[in-house]
């Protein structure tokens, strides 16, 4: 059974149709992209699937749950966590706070007993910064532990917040266009890092993402979409080879 | 006979609350910050006109006193952005805030020293004259009130939809950054916006004084004018007119029919009544983030 | 510099970060617990109130400080605090049971009003608590069988198990009461802010959108945050009503929540410490108006006391100049010059230079 899947979504704000009529399913353990020209509505299906927009019409499923009945909040309880393209992390706390909020869902202490610190949350505590350690030692982030993240250069922050996403241990990760903005060689890490989720961590990953070096190296199937409609799906050389797509991106036979 | 004169005499409270809001909604408007001290500049600029044109003062015709008083409280307004408001550019609202708080203790300090906390009346050429129509009686200073705000509101409007400082000013208030880079002197436009307004607050304080005794606490009215900034929703010059209407009508009928602590409640109900039902108030400007 | 070798997790989970911070807290303490026989009843009364102020501060703090909602209300939680626990005193409860009762429902009146509060942000929310402000010193005078209504009330005396803690008759116990209050409330708040509920609340503040990623109801949240924040002021509002003995509505007034804003403003927003610092200085400067006064009136005859409001003015000069140069407070001020003397002499100017940034709208949610 496929762990997400995404059925005639679309959502309309006023006249625009954002996303109209995107279906995919992402098999567990995959990495799977979705691109498109800017505008597409890329970063809008992940909007929709971590319920930040109520879609128009459609259904998303997340392991045969239906999503578009939660709340937000709901959704990181389930085990997707997300990235988001222009950062938001927690500005005025350290990397290693950050890291621990990523815990949240993990929680089972209540405010009362947080604020006796009972001898239970601090067994908690210990086992969320066992955790938190675990990401910082993966993403290499040791140097930064207790750095504010306001001080931070852009690409440790755009590290920080995927280990945040990671910190929730979750089943689905979302990146959104994880790679924006990072050097050549903060890119590489990236991908490795994605091969790494998948195969030592288990992780299933969606992304958007622009640069498709990043996108044919790491990926298994590609959906393409322009102005809120999906073009192609396949394997991301499929996808780069197919005429519709190669006309999104160059401009060249609006009719597609 | 008896409600409409309560209207009418409401109109003209609500159209001092109006024009406080509007000082509000200016800044906010153009810098996205709260000036606190809106109400006790009201309370300033009552007090020079008073200083300029009372007999037993500087004794000069009250037109004069008026305009003087204005451009007095430009200069005030003007440099309370120069010196103190620009800088805090870049902190959190809340800092504006508590600033502005204190600025208003220090002008009702001002205020107090020079002019004493006795209250004291503003002389006008339209004290105590009175229109009768078909039974009831409107005062002259009520219907000065109520044109000179229609008039200043729209003389705002105007600036805002048709000048070009107007139109910067509006984009300053959307981004600063953006409207900066597009070439809008952003810093220069905040310093002209706190002068208006501290122009608008004494013409507020002028049509306060021409219906009662003014002291250095009246800036207290303020709190009031925010409710019904807020009702209007905080960015709409419009608006904040309405809203003060709204408070200006409804307070003097709710103490005429109930206990008059619930009169005093009145207006913050409404106000909470409406930021429940629309956070951003009647005109809202709220739009989701995009992330 | 003082290098702090962390072998365990539990180092940094500790409220203190090593034997010396420990000790330190302890020597505090200590001197606290033993002023009653170092200063006179003045000054002991003077501490007292300094005590409460910093729990009220404390309060505002949680809402202000760390959850970044910013209420111009809260002196309606300190008079609901205070009426309450007189009221439940007059209707025949002890104290130990009255007081707790009184923050409870302190709490639950903040939670309450912060839900349809917490839709709004900003500016929008402290003009809402402005409101409710107001709401409650109206209903206070309306509501005179309980609370005296213009005339006020006497708060009732306290004793446990039959010892006195009256303000008057027993100021070293009421004091010692006020201490052991404030002091596990500290403690409670510094376990709050290393708990996740803590980190909750600074990650509400600081994005909201990504505080619901992970999985935070950032409403059930923002509720949490103002109730305790309004109970912790209730119970500073119980302790000020005994402190004064003999109450009205007058007690409560806005100043009080803008001398309240001014607390936690110049001790140092969201620092536990600040709370005390500004209290320090809210209760301290009076006093020394009054020396300087007294001081000037008998050396060169003239009589400050003629000019009203000189206090108000003085408490606004200090806050803005604290607002236009050291917007992090007393607190903030103070790790800064511990940091230099630490780097002492590699510290260099730029390293605590504020970096300024464009406002960014706040319309946008």
């Amino acid at each position: 059974m496929s762990l997400l899947e995404v059925e005639d979504l679309a959502v309309h704000f006023g006249g625009v149709k954002a996303v109209d009529g995107v279906s995919f399913s992402v098999e567990p353990g995959e990495v799977f992209a979705i691109i498109g020209p800017n505008g597409a509505g890329k970063s809008t299906i992940f909007n929709l699937i971590s319920r930040i927009y109520d879609p128009t019409r459609g259904a998303i499923r997340f392991d045969g749950q239906d999503l578009t009945v939660l709340k937000s909040h709901d959704i990181a309880t389930l085990g997707i966590a997300r990235t988001f393209q222009n950062i938001e992390l927690f500005d005025h706390s350290t990397v290693l706070d950050n890291l621990l909020m990523g815990r949240h869902t993990h929680r089972t202490t209540n405010f009362v007993q947080d604020i006796l610190f009972l001898p239970r949350v601090r067994r908690e505590e210990r086992a969320h910064r066992h955790k938190v350690e675990e990401v910082i030692e993966f993403l290499e982030l040791e140097a930064y532990r207790e750095k504010m993240i306001a001080g931070l250069p852009y690409g440790v922050r755009k590290v920080v917040e995927i280990g945040r996403a990671l910190a929730l241990s979750p089943r689905l990760i979302l990146l959104d266009e994880p790679a924006s903005g990072l050097s050549v060689e903060e890119t590489q890490d990236v991908a490795f890092w994605i091969e790494d989720m998948r195969r030592d961590m288990g992780l299933t990953v969606l992304m958007v993402e622009h640069d498709m070096s990043l996108v044919t190296g790491v990926c298994d199937r590609v959906l393409a979409v322009a102005n809120g409609k999906p073009l192609a799906m396949g394997t991301p050389a499929e996808v780069q080879a197919h005429p519709d797509v190669q006309a999104a991106y160059l401009g060249t036979g609006a009719a597609a | 006979m008896e409600l409409l004169q309560l209207v009418i005499g409401g109109l003209a409270n609500g159209c001092i609350y109006g024009l406080v809001a509007l000082g509000f909604v200016l800044i906010y408007k153009a810098s996205e910050g709260v000036n606190f001290a809106q109400g006790d500049m009201m309370m300033l600029g009552a007090f020079v006109a008073l200083g300029f044109g009372n007999a037993d003062q500087l004794g000069l015709p009250f037109g004069l006193a008026v305009i003087l008083a204005m451009a007095v409280m430009f200069c005030v307004g003007w440099g309370v952005e120069r010196l103190v408001v620009r800088q805090i550019f870049g902190q959190p609202q809340f800092a504006l805030v508590i600033l502005t708080i204190a600025l208003g203790f220090v002008f009702r300090f001002v205020a107090g020293s020079i002019w004493g906390y006795t209250p004291l009346v503003l002389e006008t050429p339209f004290a105590g004259r009175n229109l009768r129509a078909g039974g009831i009686v409107i005062g002259l200073a009520d219907l000065v009130a109520i044109g000179a705000t229609l008039g200043l509101t729209g003389a705002l409007w105007l600036f805002f939809s048709h000048t070009r400082i107007g139109l910067a000013a509006q984009a300053a208030s959307q981004n600063q950054m953006a409207a900066y880079i597009v070439g809008v002197p952003v810093m220069r436009i905040n310093s002209l916006i706190w002068g208006l307004s501290g122009a608008v607050a004494t013409v507020a304080g002028v049509l306060y004084a021409t219906r009662g005794a003014i002291d250095p606490n009246i800036g207290l009215l303020g709190i009031k004018a925010f409710a019904a900034a807020v009702i209007g929703g905080m960015g709409s010059l419009p608006g904040a007119l309405l809203g003060g209407l709204i408070i200006g009508v409804v307070e003097p009928i709710a103490g005429r029919y109930a206990p008059g602590e619930l009169a005093q409640m009145s207006p913050y109900i409404i106000m909470l009544v409406v930021l429940v039902l629309r956070p951003g108030g009647l005109f809202s400007q709220m739009q989701m983030k995009k992330v | 510099m003082r290098v702090v070798f962390k072998t365990s997790y539990d180092r940094d989970i500790d409220l203190h970060k090593d034997g010396i911070h420990r000790a330190r807290i302890a020597v505090l303490l200590a001197v606290m617990a033993a002023l009653p026989f170092l200063v006179g009843t003045y000054y002991l009364a003077e501490a007292t109130n300094t005590l409460i102020w910093a729990l009220a501060g404390m309060g505002l703090m949680v809402a202000v400080g760390h959850t970044g909602q910013v209420s111009l209300g809260h002196a309606a939680f300190l008079a609901i605090g205070a009426y309450t626990d007189s009221a439940l005193m007059e209707a025949g409860l002890p104290f130990v049971v009255s007081f707790p009762l009184a923050g409870l429902a302190t709490g639950l009146f903040g939670a309450l009003i912060a839900v349809p509060a917490v839709r709004m942000s900003g500016i929008y929310l402290a003009i809402a608590t402005l409101a409710v402000f107001v709401i409650v010193e109206e209903m206070v005078i309306l509501l005179e069988p309980v609370t005296g209504g213009v005339g006020g009330i006497m708060a009732p005396s306290i004793s446990i198990l039959g010892i006195s803690f009256d303000r008057y008759g027993a100021l070293q116990n009421f004091y010692w009461l006020v201490l052991t209050i404030v002091a596990l409330v500290t403690w409670g708040y510094a376990n709050l802010m290393r708990s996740p509920t803590g980190r909750s609340f600074l990650a509400v503040r600081d994005s909201e959108v990504s505080a619901r990623a992970l999985g935070i109801n950032v409403t059930r949240t923002k509720a949490l945050a103002f109730g305790l924040s309004s109970g912790v002021t209730g119970l500073a509002g119980a302790l000020m009503g005994h402190y004064i003995g003999f109450f009205n509505y007058e007690l409560f007034s806005i100043f009080i929540s803008i001398n309240l804003l001014l607390v936690v403003t110049i001790g140092g927003l969201g620092f536990i410490p600040g709370a005390f610092l500004g209290a320090i200085l809210i209760t301290g400067v009076p006093q020394l108006i009054a020396i300087l006064r007294d001081g000037l009136n008998a050396s060169i005859g003239l009589d400050l006391s003629t000019i009203p409001g000189l206090d108000t003015m003085i408490f606004s000069l200090i806050l803005i100049g604290f607002i236009i140069f050291e917007p992090t407070g007393l607190y903030g001020r103070w790790l800064k010059i511990r940091a230099w003397v630490e780097l002492f002499p590699l510290a260099r100017r730029d390293m605590f230079r504020r970096q300024k940034s464009y406002l960014k709208t706040e319309r946008m949610k």
